[in-house]
C-alpha cells in the first residue's frame, strides 16, 4: 500500500460518492484510502461531504468530514488540531477546494477576483502555513496543491482564475524551496480539462464540449481518477526527490 | 502489480546488478519487474547487460538482455523485432541510454558533439520510430525519455548535453502530440543530481560538494527515485499525461 499509516487532508473533498460525478478531491479521498492512508475531507458542502465520508467508513476506510472554508484561519486552524487529535498526525495535504467565474478581464467584478483570489490563492496558503508545524513533528510531508493548466497558460475565460491558479503554481515552488531542508514537499498539479463537477454543465452542451475536446491531442476529457493518480504519486514516497515541480495532466493540450 | 504483463523495452538499462551502481535504466528495470512487467535491457555493454539479466532472472523475473547501440536503425529493428517474438508486444519504451563529454563549447569537438547528440536525440528518434507501429498493434502505449534538468537551464557543463537533453525534450512533446489519437503516451523526464555509473565520473568530490550545496533538499537524488517517476509514467496511472515533463531534482530548478 503507497499511503500506509499516512494522515491525508484533502480540501474539497466533498464530491466522493461512487455512481455520482466526483470532484479531483473525492476520487483522491479512495484512492488514498485504497492505499492504507486515513483521510480528511475538507470542504464547505456539509451534506454532500458527510454522505461521502459515510460511504468510505462503510467500506471499512478510516474517514473524517470536517467542515472547512479555506479563506477563514481560525477555521483552518480548528481543521489541522482536529486532525491531530482524531489520527495523531499530519503527512499530507492537498489543497484542492476551488471553484470558477467564466467571465473576461472586464467582466470580472473587483468581488469575483477576491473570491477567486480568495479560495485557491489564499486557502493554499492558510493550508500550508498551519499544516507546516505538524508535518515538522513527523519527519516531513508532501503538500499537494492543485493548480490547473490555466495556471500555466491563458485563454478566452476566467481571468481570476488564471491569476489564482498562476498564483498557486509558484507559491508551490517558494513552499518547496523554504522547507526542503524539513522534508516538506510541495508540488503543483495541473489538470486540463476533466469531467468533475465544477465542469459537469459544459458536458451537457455538446456544440461547447466539442469545441473544447477539439484543443486536446488525446481527444478526450480527462477523469478525476487520471489526475488523483498524480495526486498520489506526488503524495507518496515515491516522490521522495521531487519538489517545486509541476504535473502536467492534460491529454497533451499545452505540449502543442 | 502497477505493470502487470506489459512489455518494456529500457535502452542503457545494462547497470542492474545488485551490490553494484544501478543507472536510471537499471534501476527502472527491478521496478518494472516487481511490479509485473517482463523487461528488455538493451545496452552496448554487454558483460554486465548478460551479468543483469542473469540476476533478474534468478529472482523469477522475465528479463532479456539485447545488444544496442541506439545510434544504429538495423539495430533497432532487430531489437524490436526480438523483443516482439520473446515476448508477444511492446508495451512500454524508455529512451534512458547517454553519457557526457564535460568540455567547454571552445573545446569541444565536432566528433563530442556528434557523438553525444547522436546517443541522445537520434537514439530517442530511432527508438520512437519504431516502437510505435507495435504499440499501435497493442492499441497504445507509453515511451518515457530521459531528458535531464540540463535539458531545461544551462551549467557550466557538457555544452552537447545540453543541446542533446532539450532536443530529447521537445521530441518527447512533437512525439504526444503526433501519436496522442493513437493512445501513445510520450513524456520526459527531467532529474537532477543522482548517483550513478554516470555521475561517478564526471562528479568530483569537489564538484559534488559545489552541485548539492545548490539543491534545495541538501541531498543528491537516489537511481530508485528516479525510476519510481520513470514506473509512475510507464504504467497506466498516467493515463491522461502526455507531453509533459517531470522534474525529479529535489527542488533545485523551482529557486
Amino acid at each position: 500500500m503507497r499511503l500506509k499509516g499516512k494522515v491525508a487532508l484533502i480540501t474539497g473533498a466533498a464530491a466522493g460518492i461512487k455512481g455520482e460525478v466526483m470532484g479531483f478531491g473525492g476520487a483522491s479521498a479512495w484512492m488514498f484510502a485504497r492505499e492504507g492512508a486515513k483521510v480528511v475531507l475538507c470542504d464547505i458542502k456539509e451534506d454532500l461531504a458527510r454522505r461521502s465520508e459515510t460511504q468510505l467508513r462503510e467500506h471499512g476506510y478510516d474517514a473524517l468530514f470536517i467542515p472547512l472554508d479555506v479563506r477563514d484561519e481560525e477555521q483552518w486552524k480548528r481543521a489541522i488540531a482536529q486532525t491531530v487529535k482524531t489520527y495523531g498526525k499530519l503527512n499530507v495535504l492537498v489543497n484542492n477546494a476551488g471553484q470558477g467565474y467564466m467571465n473576461t478581464v472586464e467582466q470580472a467584478t473587483l468581488d469575483i477576483w477576491n473570491h477567486e483570489m480568495d479560495v485557491h490563492a489564499k486557502g493554499t496558503f492558510l493550508g500550508t502555513k498551519h499544516a507546516i508545524p505538524e508535518m515538522r513533528k513527523v519527519g516531513g510531508g508532501s503538500i499537494v496543491n492543485i493548480s490547473s493548466i490555466y495556471g500555466l497558460v491563458g485563454s478566452q475565460t476566467s481571468a481570476a482564475y488564471h491569476a489564482a491558479k498562476g498564483a498557486i503554481r509558484i507559491f508551490t515552488k517558494a513552499t518547496a524551496i523554504q522547507y526542503a531542508k524539513d522534508n516538506i514537499r510541495a508540488n503543483s498539479i495541473h489538470p486540463g480539462f476533466c469531467i468533475t463537477p465544477m465542469t459537469h454543465r459544459l458536458q451537457e452542451d455538446p456544440d461547447k464540449l466539442a469545441l473544447y475536446t477539439a484543443k486536446v491531442p488525446m481527444a478526450r476529457w480527462g477523469k478525476p481518477e487520471e489526475v488523483a493518480d498524480g495526486i498520489l504519486f506526488l503524495a507518496s514516497d515515491e516522490s521522495s526527490y521531487i519538489t517545486g515541480s509541476e504535473l502536467v495532466i492534460d491529454g497533451g493540450m499545452t505540449a502543442q | 502489480m502497477r505493470l502487470k504483463n506489459k512489455v518494456a523495452l529500457i535502452t542503457g538499462g545494462a547497470s542492474a546488478v545488485q551490490s553494484e551502481l544501478m543507472g536510471f535504466g537499471g534501476a527502472a528495470a527491478w521496478i518494472f519487474a516487481r511490479e509485473g512487467a517482463k523487461v528488455v535491457l538493451c545496452d552496448i555493454k554487454e558483460d554486465i547487460g548478460r551479468r543483469s539479466e542473469t540476476q533478474l532472472r534468478e529472482h523469477g523475473y522475465d528479463a532479456l538482455f539485447i545488444p544496442l547501440d541506439v545510434r544504429d536503425e538495423e539495430q533497432w529493428k532487430r531489437v524490436i523485432a526480438q523483443t516482439v517474438k520473446t515476448y508477444g508486444k511492446l508495451n512500454v519504451l524508455v529512451n534512458n541510454a547517454g553519457m557526457g563529454y564535460v568540455e567547454k563549447i571552445e573545446n569541444m569537438t565536432v566528433q563530442q558533439w556528434d557523438h553525444e547528440m547522436d546517443v541522445h536525440v537520434k537514439g530517442a528518434f530511432l527508438g520512437t520510430k519504431h516502437a510505435i507501429p507495435e504499440m499501435r498493434k497493442a492499441g497504445g502505449g507509453s515511451i518515457v525519455n530521459v531528458s535531464s534538468i540540463w535539458g531545461i537551464v544551462g551549467s557550466e557543463g557538457g555544452p552537447a548535453y545540453h543541446a542533446a537533453k532539450g532536443a530529447v525534450r521537445i521530441f518527447s512533446k512533437a512525439a504526444a502530440i503526433q501519436y496522442a489519437k493513437d493512445n501513445i503516451r510520450v513524456n520526459s523526464i527531467h532529474p537532477g543530481g543522482a548517483w550513478t555509473p554516470m555521475t561517478e565520473k564526471s562528479l568530483t568530490p569537489e564538484r559534488r560538494a559545489t552541485f548539492i550545496a545548490k539543491v534545495p533538499m541538501g541531498r543528491l537524488g537516489t537511481v530508485e527515485e528516479i525510476a519510481n517517476g520513470i514506473l509512475f509514467l510507464a504504467s497506466d496511472e498516467s493515463s491522461y499525461v502526455t507531453g509533459a515533463e517531470l522534474v525529479i531534482d529535489g527542488g533545485l530548478l523551482a529557486q
